[in-house]
């Protein structure tokens, strides 16, 4: 399938000191970015944040304020969409409805009069597997059927960068998750730098090698999905990722090793490598199947952190995990996700309760949670279903 | 605008009629026996009429005769103004197309954005319907006459012969056809492009279209309903149309259509079969032209 | 359900980034050239628009035109014309022959076009493709072929040509109109409304007055209003079956040859803000409604 003009592999995306203010308000605030050729790259971010406005300026639908957008070290800001080496899979597909399935996907190499379009646009559709499809019209497809037609199209003309914008968002969940997996394959075939748009935490953290988190036109924190997960460093990361448990103090001892924060009394001690501020009053916070359930205070051991009493407020069963809420004087609810072992809940509510967890597994924060953010009551069942899994993979180590 | 209404909408999918009822019946029945009345039998009048022989009691009269004869006399007679009347609709069409297009999409498309900007363009492109179609077209004919502000400055620019005219002219006559039927070419056309979804001018873009490519292939494509609908509404008036070509109005005596010829045979010289036989080639031609564009259009139904 | 990739990427630590809030300061982006191409298209479009408007200005301003017996040069400004429009007789008993025979025709042709337009949408029936093709001929029918038709149909049957004929000739063309545009309102209209109608105990007629009738009002209103400037403009089919009454623009055109007075210009001036400033209120209306839905939602 290589040719001349087709990019043998992905090429560097860099961003340098991007803004783009629209009429009323600024999308996005001096970003900067590099993305390495060859990784499936994920922006994660409520909607609004930013990045879809960031996609389509990589994309050139749109023109930055100021900054430079640099494609495999060449500055491409002033050039257009179609005078660049970047594919789109857009969130509604665009399929033309006018063509068919293979004159859609044969578009773009007719554009740049590559030779023999329909064998390679065939190629293509044999890759996403609807080639057995090439001769009807867009809307004569399922919502999945058409996706793939739109992944075709845009992976036939092997851009040096492919742009996916939320492409999986107005599919169902089961047919969601598989063509997750059917991307990440392709990906892997095809070897291009793939940027994936979502507001999905589960779908960025299965699918990337590398997931940025986005919020208010800034990346909060970028790394490997298990750094973001294990070692999150702003409240907004902690929340937006995964649920957390988090607790504001000051940091009332310190030595080499280790920072202690006081917390309505209870002493609680973060690893100094694992915290972003070693003074001060700053946040800590641990995930909830990070937590053990005791129904009797435990000996003070080193290296166990330990809150309690507490009072379980809420039980609720999902099938792999039981969520308890604790409610812990002066310190608010407590999230727990304790794997089902045993027939039933370990306690039921009412059940007078302490937590501890090893002192590796906390974090402590550069910043400190805006109220809405540490509203525990907004996580939804993904954010559970997410931890449960990370608890079920800790515990098969 | 109520126009808007046969002016290329894409037919949504019909909810499924639901009932099986005398009551459609009853609601259907008046309006088609009116539209049978007043406009199949007509027809069907015509084409009696158009086969008559003059009565040989030599009262002026006419009578049956099945006389195919006035098909061929008259066509012989008036080919000239029959071929003229086409061409000078194409022309008509041709022109109404490329003018309207541009203003369609900059109204449907570029503007967008502030609705009530949209709407008040969209009132001034419908304008023209509210005022007499007589008195604008008269309006035009004192305005492009021989001492009027464009011949004179034309001739001042000398870009003008100083014998040259414009009114009496088939430039005048295809002007005014172009003129008085840009709004029946500018709303369908506005109806579709209104519609287009950029993303799919953004998704080309993307794919290496530059934007003589998109709009080649992407825009017009898309649009092509509203093409279909606009030249069919400019088209066939025109090819009709006598007002226009009329010597009181822009035309002269080398552009007279087919219309001038009907009403001059029908009212004038009351040669009833002549009017009659050149209506009937007049409309079959029409139905002829409509049926094979709307059949390699692709779009089947306009209603 | 998926555990997240275990394999920690190489590639991850490759990508950096950094959100320095204030480090550097925001260089300007190299413009994309904004010439010609930006302002041809809305330059065009204003000229287009003002061209469009050319003989309407031209024949609203001569309507002040201080015109003795023909209004083609300009002598002077008056207001006389406007105050004394029926000082011309014939101006305005052919604009009164015109009102009449507009009004008729509408009140005929949005009656049994309304009715079609329902059964069309709501109701299955043989012939289907039959009676829509009934509709959609004459609106393909050249205007002249449609007043010979008619001309010859009523020359044959014997039937004195005058304001009778005009008003079935023109309620006979205004109807395919009216059918299209209701047509549209009612396939827009959801069933689910009547159904609802029915399910709350109305009766067909009770469910017709009061949820299908009002909601296809706004559509019924449209398509009288085109239906009644489609008749007051008609001159080619109304001149092959007027005989010898005059409406407005048969008697335009019959004047055109020996002089327009000013007073056909008032009155079409006239007509002609009437009609836009109905255009105007009701995009107006439906725009505030517009906004209004979209604030509640």
């Amino acid at each position: 399938m290589a040719g001349g003009i087709f990019a043998e592999s992905g090429a560097d995306l860099e961003l340098v000191g991007i803004h783009k203010r629209f009429p009323g308000f600024t999308a996005i605030e001096n970003l900067n970015l590099t993305i390495s050729a060859g990784s499936f790259f994920a922006l994660l971010g409520p909607s609004g944040c930013g990045k879809t406005t960031t996609l389509r300026l990589v994309a050139g639908l749109e023109e930055p304020t100021s900054g430079q957008i640099l494609i495999g070290g060449k500055d491409v800001t002033s050039t257009k969409p179609f005078q660049r080496p970047v594919n789109t899979v857009f969130q509604s597909y665009a399929l033309f409805p006018h063509m068919t399935v293979l004159e859609n996907v044969a578009f773009g190499l007719r554009r740049r009069r590559i030779t023999d379009p329909i064998a390679k646009a065939h190629e293509a559709l044999r890759l996403v597997e609807l080639d057995h499809l090439a001769a009807r019209k867009p809307q004569q497809l399922s919502g999945g059927q058409q996706q793939r037609v739109a992944l075709a199209r845009a992976v036939v003309n092997r851009p040096a960068l492919l742009l996916l914008d939320e492409p999986l968002g107005a599919l169902d969940l089961k047919l969601r998750r598989q063509m997750q997996l059917e991307l990440k394959n392709i990906q892997n075939e095809v070897g291009l730098t793939f940027v994936h748009v979502t507001h999905d935490q589960e779908e960025a953290m299965t699918m990337a090698d590398t997931v940025a988190v986005m919020n208010k036109g800034q990346i909060e924190q970028m790394g490997a999905p298990e750094e973001l997960y294990e070692l999150p460093k702003t409240a907004f990361v902690a929340n937006f990722l995964g649920q957390s448990n988090l607790f504001t103090g000051p940091v009332t001892a310190s030595n080499s090793e280790s920072i202690t924060v006081t917390v309505a009394g209870a002493q609680i001690v973060v690893p100094k490598s694992r915290a972003q501020v070693h003074d001060g009053t700053i946040t800590i916070g641990v995930r909830p199947e990070k937590l053990s359930l005791l129904t009797e205070a435990p000996a003070p051991t080193t290296g166990v952190n330990v809150i309690g009493p507490g009072r379980v407020v809420d039980v609720s069963f999902s099938g792999v995990s039981t969520q308890y809420v604790v409610e812990v004087p002066h310190i608010g609810p407590m999230i727990v996700f304790a794997q089902n072992m045993v027939f039933g809940p370990v306690v039921n509510v009412g059940a007078q309760v302490w937590m501890s967890w090893t002192v590796d597994h906390g974090f402590g924060l550069s910043d400190s949670p805006v109220p809405e953010d540490a509203d525990l009551a907004t996580a939804d069942l993904a954010t559970a279903q997410i931890a449960t899994a990370h608890a079920a993979a800790q515990a098969g180590d | 605008m109520a126009m808007t209404a046969f002016a290329g909408a894409p037919t949504q999918a019909e909810p499924a009629p639901r009932r099986q009822s005398k009551i459609a019946l009853v609601l259907l029945l008046p309006g088609i026996l009116y539209l049978v009345l007043f406009f199949i039998v007509p027809l069907v009048s015509l084409v009696i009429t158009s086969l008559e022989a003059p009565a040989p009691d030599g009262s002026g009269t006419f009578q049956y005769a099945f006389n195919w004869q006035n098909y061929v006399d008259s066509v012989g007679t008036y080919s000239t103004q029959i071929f003229r009347s086409f061409l000078y609709a194409l022309l008509a069409t041709v022109f109404a197309l490329l003018f309207s297009y541009p203003l369609a999409y900059f109204i449907g498309v570029k503007v967008r954005k502030w609705p009530l900007l949209q709407s008040f363009m969209l009132i001034l492109v419908i304008a023209p319907f509210f005022i007499s179609f007589l008195l604008r077209t008269l309006a035009w004919k004192t305005i492009l006459a021989d001492e009027g502000p464009i011949v004179t400055s034309l001739k001042a620019l000398s870009l003008l012969g100083p014998q040259t005219h414009i009114t009496g002219t088939p430039v005048a006559v295809v002007f005014g056809l172009t003129y008085n039927f840009i709004p029946f070419m500018c709303l369908p056309l506005y109806t579709t492009l209104e519609r287009l979804d950029i993303r799919y001018l953004e998704a080309s873009s993307d794919l290496y279209g530059t934007p003589a490519s998109t709009f080649w292939r992407v825009t017009i494509p898309l649009s092509l309903p509203g093409i279909v609908s606009g030249t069919l509404l400019t088209f066939i008036p025109a090819a009709g149309d006598y007002v226009n070509a009329s010597q009181e109005f822009l035309g002269g005596a080398s552009s007279s259509m087919i219309g001038n010829v009907i009403q001059s045979n029908f009212l004038v010289q009351l040669n009833y079969p002549a009017a009659a036989a050149l209506s009937i080639v007049l409309m079959l031609v029409i139905l002829i032209i409509v049926g094979s564009y709307v059949r390699r259009a692709g779009t089947d139904d306009l209603l | 359900m998926s555990a997240s990739t275990p394999a920690a990427s190489p590639l991850g630590s490759a990508a950096s980034a950094s959100t320095a809030r204030a480090a550097t300061a925001p260089r300007p982006a190299p413009r994309r050239s904004r010439g010609l191409g930006n302002w041809l298209l809305p330059t065009y479009s204003v000229l287009a628009l003002v061209f469009l408007l050319i003989p309407i200005v031209y024949t609203i301003v001569f309507s002040f035109n201080k015109s003795l017996k023909s209004n083609i040069s300009w002598n002077g400004f008056t207001f006389s014309n406007w105050t004394n429009v029926c000082d011309q007789q014939d101006v305005c008993a052919a604009f009164g022959t015109s009102i009449l025979i507009g009004v008729t025709a509408t009140v005929i042709a949005t009656t049994l076009g309304t009715m079609i337009a329902i059964a069309l949408v709501r109701y299955r029936f043989r012939f289907r493709a039959v009676t829509s093709l009934l509709i959609f001929l004459p609106m393909a029918t050249p205007e002249v072929v449609m007043g010979a038709g008619l001309a010859a149909q009523f020359l044959s049957a014997g039937v004195p040509k005058g304001i009778g004929t005009i008003i079935i000739a023109h309620s006979m063309f205004c109807l395919s109109f009216v059918v299209v545009t209701v047509k549209a309102r009612v396939a827009s209209l959801d069933p689910a409304l009547e159904e609802a109608g029915r399910d709350l105990y109305g009766s067909p007629s009770q469910v017709f007055m009061r949820v299908t009738f009002p909601l296809l009002l706004p559509g019924i209103l449209a398509a009288a209003l085109l239906s009644f400037s489609l008749s007051f403009d008609d001159f080619i089919i109304t001149y092959f079956n007027a005989g010898t009454v005059q409406t407005f623009p048969t008697y335009i055109y019959i004047s055109a040859t020996r002089g327009i007075p000013a007073q056909a210009n008032v009155i079409a001036s006239a007509v002609f803000l009437i009609a836009i400033a109905i255009v105007v209120i009701s995009q107006i209306v439906t725009q505030s409604r517009a906004k209004r839905l979209a604030k509640v939602q």
